[in-house]
């Protein structure tokens, strides 16, 4: 499992692995949004921790088509299956979706400070949302999995996933501004929310793989 | 042990590809599929390893109950597609395959001496040639130890000498007491194999 781990991250960050594409689009998405919006410092402000969330949410969907399709071109995903008596393969598809949230979805929590400072955010409510990407975005990678793994044998899949995904993460995305919220205005709770998107997050962690690794077992031809 | 298939039927978007093959192989022999495009030869291949579901019948395997419990953990599957990673190179490709396929068998440097891809270890998988890429993908099933090897057209794109190591290299696999079953329209090189003819039943 370890060695899937570290070939998946080895591929992410080797040329084509399209690692920086989501943070780039992430930057380009906060960055646009001050242009559409106009310079009201306290509107930017206000409307900053969703913002930050909806085009992180936008982002972690960009490179999901790529999770199992990369592998099914190539025969890897016979041989992922194959081995299934081994690894059993819901553990396979779990490992391949942190490897993948490390790869290409962990960046993005990174830069989410940085981009936050554009958004005139001040600084408890950046920390806050950092930390709610850092909890939730897992949760939207699982459940993207079952998606790209229902989708994998299709050529041009990509659109399609992230609109059999998207309503399936609205509440993730809820609970995730909400307590990037809670953190700075005062009457609203953090703790809350907060704890329900942790939780959000370790019960898509086993029912996102699980059913993705059913969708793969059934979808070989 | 035995490989077993028992009026074994395959389908392909509900289509009848095959119907009522069987055959059973004991330790250290091989089967040799034949026919015709078509025929149903992957789709054979596909569903002994288990990766399609038998329409009829099905495949069982005997005798060695403890390391290998089904078909699938004790088979090795040579198919059209190489599994490998182009931007990873050769020997992190096989790396990768030995520690993810579990009982070891010859290490990276070997199996490589074997296909004699010896000195290109370091290259990245993509700059390989195609007959240089399958041999990395047999050396493949030399890295980890299955009894079973299930080859779909191996040695499409392969030199003459390098048909004639594979031929080596199955006959090896064979005394070691291990069972091949081959899809192929040329000839593989091994003596005392048995046959399936397939189209011609139908």
């Amino acid at each position: 499992m370890w060695a899937l781990f570290l070939r998946d991250i080895r591929l992410s960050i080797r040329a084509g692995g399209g690692a920086l594409i989501g943070v780039i689009f992430f930057l380009a998405v906060i960055v646009t949004i001050p242009f559409g919006v106009g310079p009201d410092l306290n509107l930017l402000s206000r409307i900053g921790p969703a913002i930050l969330w909806i085009a992180a949410l936008l982002a972690c969907l960009l490179g999901l088509d790529r999770l199992f399709q990369a592998d099914r071109e190539d025969g890897s995903l016979d041989l992922l299956v194959l081995n299934g008596d081994r690894h059993m393969l819901g553990l396979t598809v779990l490992t391949k979706c942190l490897a993948h949230w490390t790869g290409s979805v962990l960046p993005l929590v990174v830069a989410a400070p940085l981009l936050g400072l554009f958004m005139n955010m001040e600084p408890l409510g950046i920390g806050a949302t950092a930390l709610t990407l850092l909890v939730g975005t897992p949760a939207i990678t699982f459940i993207g999995a079952a998606g790209a793994a229902v989708a994998v044998a299709l050529p041009r899949g990509g659109l399609l996933i992230s609109v059999l995904v998207l309503p399936l993460t609205i509440p993730v995305l809820i609970f995730g501004v909400s307590a990037s919220y809670g953190a700075v205005a005062d009457p609203a709770p953090f703790l809350q929310p907060f704890l329900i998107l942790a939780a959000l997050t370790l019960f898509l962690a086993v029912l996102g793989p699980l059913a993705a690794a059913l969708a793969l077992r059934h979808g070989t031809d | 042990m035995r490989l077993i298939a028992e009026n074994l039927g395959g389908e392909r978007g509900g289509e009848t590809v095959f119907s009522n093959i069987g055959f059973a192989l004991e330790k250290g022999e091989a089967l040799i599929v034949t026919g015709p495009n078509g025929a149903g030869k992957s789709t054979l291949l596909r569903v002994v390893a288990g990766l399609l579901p038998a329409a009829r019948g099905k495949v069982l395997i005997e005798g060695d109950g403890e390391a290998f419990p089904t078909v699938a953990s004790a088979s090795h599957y040579l198919g059209h597609l190489n599994a490998m990673k182009t931007a990873l190179s050769v020997e992190e490709n096989l790396g990768f395959w030995r520690a993810f396929q579990g009982e070891p068998g010859l290490d990276v440097e070997e199996a490589l001496e074997t296909v004699a891809l010896d000195g290109l270890g370091h290259l990245p998988f993509g700059y390989l040639s195609t007959g240089q890429r399958r041999r990395a993908s047999i050396a493949r099933l030399l890295v980890s130890r299955r009894p079973v090897w299930l080859l779909d057209e191996p040695t499409a794109g392969l030199d003459k000498a390098s048909e004639e190591r594979f031929a080596g290299v199955m006959r090896g696999h064979l005394q070691d007491g291990g069972i091949v079953v081959a899809a192929t329209h040329l000839p593989l090189g091994l003596e005392g194999a048995k046959a399936l003819r397939m189209g011609e039943t139908i």
